[in-house]
C-alpha cells in the first residue's frame, strides 16, 4: 500500500508517497537520493544508518518510513551550511582524525549531534554511552571521542 | 522486505478489531526493533502490521502518588524509562536493566512491552518487573485480564498471550519502605550484547536496616524463561543481611538455576556468575537502603 506522509527533512517541508514496507533508510537513500546516510548491517547492530527523528537518534534501517509522518528528521546532509561551512562536529571529526574511511562517520556524527543537542556538556563516559551503538572499523574510537569533545568546545550543539 | 499493509489504530479496541479481521496474517508492532529485523530476514511474513504507536494511553508512564502504584504503558520506550528521574530514584533495578539494552538507537525506539512479549530468555526488561511483583494488564477480544509478569512466559518466544491479545501496561504495586534493588547482566562485552546471564535482586529490610523481610532474586538466561530463585529468597528471610549470608544465597540460587552449556557460554561459568552477582547485587541493595535511611 502507498500512503502520503509529510515531515520536515533538515528543516524543509516534504510530502512523499511512501510504500508501507519501506524503511526510512530506503526512503532516504534509494528514493530521495540522500546517500549520506549509510547502510552497514541493516539490522540495528552497526549504527551507520543513524539519523535523528524528533531529536532522538534512531537506526533508520529498522524504522518504517511511514512512521516519520509528522516528525522532524535530521540527516548528515543538513549539517553543513549552504555556503559549505562545515558544522562544528564535522570540522572537528576532520581536524581530530575522527574520520578514516568515513563509512561510519555520518552515523557517528548524527549520534554525537543528538547527544550534544540534549547535553552540551556531555563527558567522556556519556559520549561513550551515546556512541556504543556505532561501530567503527578504522579509528579505534579514541579519535572519535576526542572529536566530539573538541566539537563540544566549539559549540557543537549549535545548528 | 516483503510488502505489508501498515495499520495505525488509535485505541486498543480498534487494534484488536483490526487483528480480528486479519487474524492469521496480522502482527502487532511496537517499536519494531525486533519485528522489522524478523520481517527483513523473512522469519516473519505478515500481510498486515498493526502499530500500537498511536494508542496514547499505551505510552504513559505514571505513578499514582496517592496509592504508590506505578503504571508503565507497554509502549513506553527503554530510553523514556532510563531518563525518568522517578525511575532512577525509586526503581533503580528498572534503570539498571533498561539502560543497558542494546544501543541508545535501540532504546530510543524499543519498548518495554515488545521486550516482554518477544519472550527471549535473555530479555533484560522482564527481570526487574518480576522482582517488583509487576502485573501485566492484557486486553483481547474477550475483554481484559491480568497476569503476574512472572507467569507471562511459557517457553522461549512463547507467552500466555492469546492471538490478538495486547499487553496494555504493567502495574507495579507500592514498594515497602527500606527496599533496595539492583540488576546486572554479564556478557562478553558491555555494549550491544545479549547477556550470558542476568541477575536482579530486591531486598526489603526491617527497621534495624539489616533483617531481611522480603527478597526477590530473579535470573535471566538461567532457564528457558526468566525465573525466580525461590529457595534462595526463602533462605534470606529473617536473616541479617551481610556478605556471608549473600554468598550462601548466591550458592543456593546457582543450584536452583537451570543453566545449560550453549555456544555463548558454559553452564559452570554461568553458575559462577550467578554466585558472584547475587552477592554483589545484594550488597548493592543494602548500600542503597542504608544511604536513604
Ligand atoms: C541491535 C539490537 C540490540 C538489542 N539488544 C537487546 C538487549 O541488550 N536486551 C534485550 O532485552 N533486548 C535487546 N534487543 C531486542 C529488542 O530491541 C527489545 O526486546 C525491544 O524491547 C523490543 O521492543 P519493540 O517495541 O521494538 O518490539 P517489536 O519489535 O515492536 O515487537 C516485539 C514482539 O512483541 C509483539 N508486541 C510488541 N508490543 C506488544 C504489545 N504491547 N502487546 C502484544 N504484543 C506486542 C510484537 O508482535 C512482536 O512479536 C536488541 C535488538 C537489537 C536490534
Ligand atoms: S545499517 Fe542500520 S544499524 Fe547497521
Ligand atoms: S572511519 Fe572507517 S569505519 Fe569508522
Amino acid at each position: 500500500m502507498t500512503t502520503n506522509i509529510s515531515f520536515l527533512l533538515n528543516g524543509d517541508e516534504i510530502s512523499y508517497d511512501v510504500k508501507d514496507h519501506w524503511t526510512l533508510l530506503h526512503l532516504l537513500r534509494e528514493e530521495m537520493g540522500l546517500i549520506g546516510t549509510k547502510e552497514g548491517c541493516g539490522n540495528g547492530e552497526c549504527g551507520a544508518c543513524t539519523v535523528i527523528v524528533d531529536k532522538l537518534a534512531v537506526n533508520s534501517c529498522l524504522y518504517l518510513a511511514i512512521e516519520v509522518d509528522g516528525t522532524a528528521i535530521e540527516t548528515i546532509e543538513g549539517l553543513a551550511s549552504t555556503d559549505g561551512t562545515l558544522h562544528p562536529l564535522q570540522q572537528s571529526f576532520v581536524d581530530n582524525g575522527g574520520i578514516q574511511c568515513g563509512f561510519c562517520s555520518p552515523g557517528m556524527i548524527m549520534s554525537s549531534k543528538a547527544l550534544l543537542d540534549e547535553n552540551p556538556n556531555a563527558n567522556r563516559e556519556e559520549i561513550k554511552q551515546a556512541l556504543a551503538g556505532n561501530i567503527c572499523r578504522c579509528t579505534g574510537y579514541i579519535p572519535i571521542f576526542k572529536s566530539v569533545e573538541a566539537a563540544k568546545e566549539m559549540g557543537g550543539q549549535n545548528e | 522486505m516483503k510488502p505489508f499493509t501498515y495499520l495505525s489504530p488509535k485505541t486498543v479496541e480498534e487494534a484488536i478489531a483490526f487483528h480480528g479481521q486479519h487474524s492469521e496474517t496480522a502482527k502487532y508492532i511496537g517499536g519494531g526493533t525486533d519485528v522489522i529485523v524478523k520481517v527483513k530476514e523473512g522469519w516473519m511474513e505478515p500481510d498486515f502490521l498493526i502499530s500500537l504507536k498511536k494508542i496514547k494511553e499505551m505510552s504513559e508512564l505514571h505513578k499514582n502518588e496517592a496509592t504508590g502504584e506505578l503504571s508503565i504503558g507497554a509502549m513506553v520506550t527503554h530510553a523514556t524509562l532510563e531518563k525518568s528521574l522517578m525511575i532512577q530514584n525509586e526503581y533503580p533495578i528498572v534503570y539498571d536493566a533498561v539502560s543497558n539494552i542494546g544501543s541508545l538507537q535501540v532504546r530510543n525506539v524499543g519498548t518495554i512491552g515488545g521486550n516482554l512479549i518477544n519472550a527471549v530468555p535473555s530479555a533484560d526488561g522482564a527481570i526487574p518487573l518480576i522482582a517488583l511483583d509487576g502485573v501485566a494488564q492484557l486486553h483481547g477480544a474477550d475483554g481484559e485480564r491480568s497476569s503476574d509478569v512472572k507467569d507471562l512466559f511459557l517457553a522461549p518466544y512463547k507467552t500466555i498471550l492469546k492471538p490478538g491479545e495486547i499487553l496494555k501496561k504493567i502495574t507495579i504495586p507500592p514498594q515497602a519502605p527500606r527496599t533496595g534493588s539492583a540488576y546486572t547482566k554479564f556478557g562478553r562485552r558491555a555494549a550491544m550484547e545479549l547477556p550470558l546471564i542476568g541477575i536482579g535482586v530486591l531486598l526489603t529490610v526491617d527497621e534495624d536496616l539489616e533483617t531481611c523481610t522480603r527478597a526477590r532474586i530473579v535470573l535471566g538466561v538461567a532457564a528457558p524463561t526468566p525465573m525466580r530463585a525461590v529457595d534462595a529468597e526463602k533462605y534470606l528471610i529473617g536473616k541479617k543481611i551481610n556478605e556471608n549470608v549473600l554468598i550462601e544465597a548466591g550458592k543456593i540460587a546457582a543450584d536452583e538455576s537451570k543453566v545449560r552449556d550453549s555456544v555463548r557460554g558454559k553452564a559452570w561459568h554461568r553458575k559462577e556468575m550467578i554466585r558472584v552477582h547475587v552477592k554483589r547485587m545484594g550488597l548493592n541493595c543494602l548500600k542503597k537502603i542504608q544511604k536513604i535511611n
